[in-house]
């Protein structure tokens, strides 16, 4: 009964209980249930004892009922647990808008913030540039490390197409905000990026009219003044960027890929797994979310004849249709468990574990807690 | 209530296929664009988000910047695909106003195009609708469209509205230059009845709620929501009335038991207690998507049904599940 698909070896609870481990990351691509994931397992590492502190970034609005709170916000919440549990869960929201305005506040004097928080091209980049939820994440990720007053951080990801995006990014950002070509943009006459210039010889600053006709001196100018107020206190997005990036390194940060069982979610997490390999970064495993293993041990090509042999009586028709609807679910798990050999083939050294589907949207903390049970194979 | 995918989606010559991530955009887009091509048509099939996912729903090689046919429809039609890059249509746009020469490929190779659609978001959405709006009004010589349709995989439901709002993108623009000029056409386009925004989803209530927000911001946007299609649903193996019952934990398994017996067929208490749970998720499943059905019974949008397949989507699928379409009248009144 309860056949899990593949080798399942992943022990949550030793991941969530073993004091070296700080950070959880939970990657994944979009719809595949990461931040319940992450909230489940804050609940289950906070009733081993830790105080642990979930980051969400696009929680569902009934993920903050579920947790018996109000609302999220940007500060840690404290979440009621139950009687005679040790630890602590604390529960946010990442507001992308008011991390990057703190940010500012708290490492800019008073002029230069109210420059850089007034710079129309801020509002921009604030608000809804690509990469800066990603890079405010991990903003947000470096604050709570540095408060060294949590035992464990689970972070949730930024929803997008890719699981990649979380780490890529942050960089991309940087590299566009980081100064010389925005500055030989604004003012291609007087900037001194003339090696840059020498390459792309006079194509150069045609590029640089056409740039200017398309989105405007204005806002050229604009960005330009931005970069260098921010170089100046920040000592430029790159480096701060990289300095988060190494937390995402560190010993204490483990990484758990989640993906339903199905192609194109498995397909993300394989190209996940790769990256984190090759960025040394360590992988804890993959969490097969949603799964709908067969709950009755029974082939389905006897269901089915049983249930034939029913329907040509017409004696029973209700465990007729039990019958054909358990022939149905073999064949859905058996589609899971094949997508799930296949990725375990590719990656054999990654620990899986899955979360049996529950038959009701999650609301409240039981429902939560149930999801870490199945995870723990409890 | 609810009504029939009408004349009016079948003039449509752009077709936006949205819906939250999971839930089926690509196959659903690829199946309406083989349904609209049926019977002598020709359909492009346009996505936007660098994801490659016609390529692989069709099994083809990774699609380029250039229409190039996808698949044959049947009766004589055809679907052609192309993968809108925002750096292409920046060339584009700008040879149209410079002599760009070689110099075009050396700033592509700088990443100076990504710098200028990253410096200003909205751009990269207005790149990628002015494309789209270019291949809607291509003629042929004889002053016949190029085209019948134009189906776009597009952004999700969190980001469509966002997308297709090109006069706020613009905000961020130039106010003069060539793309500014250009816009007012697109906007022209997206809001006419020549567009529609169709939604994918799942039959679940959460997915079917965010369906619905999202039709009340499309209309805010004054933009045209078309059909929901309801995608991956699955056969009820339940009487609604046991459906109700079942989901609510009520399961005679007295009942089951006995007619399983009466078929010669004693199964000892752990497979009976199994097939008892697994009714009962099954009936959770299928409650829900009564539930779900009914909601979308109340709005005034067509929804259509895209069954589910357990093996997953192959190429022979997309056209089962285009004649699905077709025979909810997904092209008759062309």
């Amino acid at each position: 009964m309860n056949t899990p698909p593949g080798p399942e070896r992943l022990d949550i609870d030793r991941l969530l209980e073993d004091p070296d481990n700080r950070v959880l990351v939970c990657c994944g691509s979009g719809g595949v249930g990461k931040t319940t994931t992450a909230a489940a397992l804050g609940i289950r590492a906070a009733a081993r004892g830790r105080k642990t502190v979930v980051l969400t970034i696009d929680p569902a609005r009934r993920l903050a009922q579920a947790l018996g709170l109000a609302e999220l916000d940007n500060t840690p919440r404290k979440v009621d647990l139950e009687q005679g549990e040790s630890g602590e869960l604390h529960a946010m929201m990442l507001d992308m808008r008011r991390t990057f305005d703190d940010m500012v506040l708290a490492h800019a004097g008073r002029d230069r913030a109210r420059q850089i928080l007034d710079n129309p091209f801020y509002q921009t980049v604030s608000s809804s540039f690509s990469g800066t939820q990603e890079y405010m994440a991990m903003e947000k990720l470096g604050q709570l490390a540095a408060e060294d007053t949590w035992d464990l951080i689970v972070v949730d990801t930024p929803p997008s197409r890719s699981a990649l995006d979380f780490l890529d990014a942050p960089q991309r950002l940087s590299t566009i905000l980081d100064g010389r070509l925005i500055r030989m943009l604004a003012s291609p006459a007087k900037a001194g990026g003339k090696g840059l210039r020498r390459i792309v010889g006079a194509g150069f600053g045609m590029f640089a009219k056409a740039v200017a006709t398309i989105v405007g001196r204005q806002l050229l100018a604009d960005a330009a003044a931005f970069v260098q107020a921010f170089d100046s206190t920040f000592g430029g997005f790159r480096e701060r960027a990289d300095r988060t990036y190494r937390l995402l390194r560190s010993s204490g940060t483990r990484f758990l890929v989640v993906a339903s069982p199905e192609a194109d979610a498995l397909r993300e997490a394989s190209y996940f797994v790769e990256r984190l390999s090759t960025e040394h970064m360590p992988l804890a495993g993959m969490v097969a979310n949603r799964t709908h293993p067969i709950l009755a041990d029974l082939a389905a090509a006897r269901a089915l004849s049983a249930a034939e042999e029913l329907e040509t009586a017409g004696s029973a028709p209700l465990a007729a249709s039990v019958l054909r609807l358990h022939a149905d679910r073999v064949a859905v798990a058996e589609r899971e468990k094949r997508l799930l050999a296949r990725f375990t083939r590719a990656h054999p050294e990654v620990e899986l574990g899955s979360v049996p589907a529950l038959a009701d949207e999650v609301h409240d903390q039981y429902g939560l807690r149930e999801i870490g049970r199945r995870l723990a194979r409890e | 209530m609810s009504s029939e995918w009408d004349r009016e989606l079948d003039g449509a010559r752009l077709h936006f296929v949205s819906g939250k991530g999971g839930a089926g955009k690509t196959t659903a887009a690829a199946s309406l664009a083989l349904a609209l091509a049926t019977g002598g048509r020709r359909v492009l099939l346009a996505e936007v988000e660098g994801r490659q996912g016609l390529a692989q729903l069709f099994d083809t090689p990774p699609l380029e910047y250039s229409e190039r046919r996808l698949a044959a429809a049947p009766g004589g039609g055809e679907v052609r695909a192309l993968a809108v890059e925002a750096e292409a249509a920046l060339l584009e746009y700008l040879a149209m106003y410079y002599s760009l020469g070689v110099a075009g490929r050396t700033l592509r190779r700088m990443g100076a195009i990504e710098f200028a659609t990253t410096l200003a978001p909205g751009l990269r959405d207005v790149l990628f609708t002015g494309k789209l709006k270019e291949c809607v009004r291509r003629t042929d010589p004889n002053g016949r469209h190029t085209y019948d349709a134009v189906v776009v995989d597009a952004p999700p439901t969190g980001r469509i509205v966002r997308f297709l709002d090109v006069t706020r993108a613009m905000a961020d623009l130039a106010r003069m230059g060539p793309i500014h000029g250009q816009s007012e056409e697109v906007a022209g386009l997206l809001h006419s009845s020549d567009t529609v925004v169709h939604l994918v989803t799942l039959p679940e209530q959460l997915p079917v709620r965010e369906t619905l927000e999202t039709v009340e911001e499309l209309d805010a946007a004054e933009l045209r929501p078309g059909a929901v299609l309801l995608n991956r649903v699955r056969p009820s193996r339940l009487a609604t009335r046991s459906v109700l019952a079942a989901a609510g934990g009520r399961v005679d398994a007295t009942r089951i038991r006995e007619g399983l017996r009466s078929a010669g067929l004693d199964w000892d208490t752990e497979v009976l207690d199994g097939l008892v749970a697994e009714t009962i998720e099954h009936a959770g499943r299928a409650s829900a998507e009564l539930a779900a059905r009914e909601q979308l019974d109340n709005t005034a949008l067509p929804f259509l049904e895209l069954p589910d397949y357990v093996e997953g989507i192959d190429v022979a699928a997309l056209y089962e599940l285009a004649e699905g379409l077709v025979a909810r009248g997904v092209g008759g009144s062309r």
